[in-house]
């Protein structure tokens, strides 16, 4: 069953990928990044990865992709013309250089063997998973864990001086 | 049947290089950042299936870092970007030159 999923998902998570790229409405652009997202929690529950699938959803799909669509339509970006009408001249070139690389890249780990041997399954993280991962956090990860809230709350206190209209003064 | 680390690597590549090709093809700099994200998220899939791989929940631990990281960067990318419509009335990243000479 598992490498029928695998193929599911990782077909949903390329297509939407490349759609990300090649509409050209940015709030299509941004509703196929959400299916992507859908598609990689997906792969994380196939991993026994399920709080990070749950987070993956909650926050990514949630709270991110919300405030991208906050922003497009904000600044009223929903209308495909005001915008992309210029192509690069270079824009083909850069494509098809860069896909020569991807199939590169592609064909070399494909023809090496880099699978190695599974470590024995960890039944902790396989069966209790939010409550491995909080162990985690709050011992052996702990200083990383306050730093992220600090980053969280300079990012927080940044964007409020970022955004904030100067007053003008005369 | 389990499916090999290798699968979950290819598929980690060709995300990101999706995601590569996109900032460097795209010229609206909010897709830009969409396209950030998606490569943040392949190399988020790689994490996730070398911690199974390696029977240790690190990788998920870091995942869940770089989540936060994102989310910050999110939010200060998008206030720069408004910030920049509001003197600039685009998002057009061939047009926006200020920091060019």
């Amino acid at each position: 069953m598992e490498p029928l999923f695998f193929f599911l998902f990782a077909a949903i998570a390329v297509t939407s990928a490349l759609l990300l790229v090649l509409f050209r409405n940015p709030v299509y652009s941004a509703l196929s990044l959400v299916a992507s997202f859908f598609a990689l929690a997906g792969l994380f529950v196939l991993l026994q990865a399920y709080f990070l699938a749950a987070v993956q959803i909650i926050v990514y799909a949630g709270a991110i992709m919300v405030l991208f669509l906050f922003v497009v339509m904000l600044l009223n970006l929903g209308h495909p013309e005001a915008l992309e009408v210029a192509t690069g001249k270079y824009r083909r070139v850069a494509v098809v250089l860069l896909g020569a690389i991807l199939v590169a890249q592609v064909g070399i780990m494909a023809s090496r063997n880099l699978d190695f041997a599974p470590a024995p399954e960890n039944p902790e993280m396989v069966m209790d998973n939010i409550p491995y991962i909080g162990k985690l956090l709050y011992t052996d990860f702990l200083l990383p864990f306050e730093v992220a809230s600090m980053i969280l709350l300079v990012a927080l206190i940044g964007v409020m001086v970022l955004v904030k209209r100067e007053k003008k003064s005369e | 049947m389990v499916v090999p680390l290798s699968y979950y690597m290819i598929l980690s590549a060709v995300l990101f290089a999706i995601g590569v090709t996109g900032v460097l093809v795209r010229r609206n700099a909010i897709v830009i950042f969409m396209c950030i994200e998606l490569m943040l998220n392949a190399v988020n899939l790689l994490f996730v299936a070398f911690a199974r791989q390696m029977g240790s929940g690190d990788g998920q631990v870091f995942v869940f870092f770089v989540m936060a990281v994102a989310a910050a960067e999110v939010a200060v990318g998008l206030a720069i970007i408004i910030s920049l419509f509001r003197n600039q009335q685009t998002v057009d990243v061939g047009e926006i030159n200020l920091l060019k000479w």
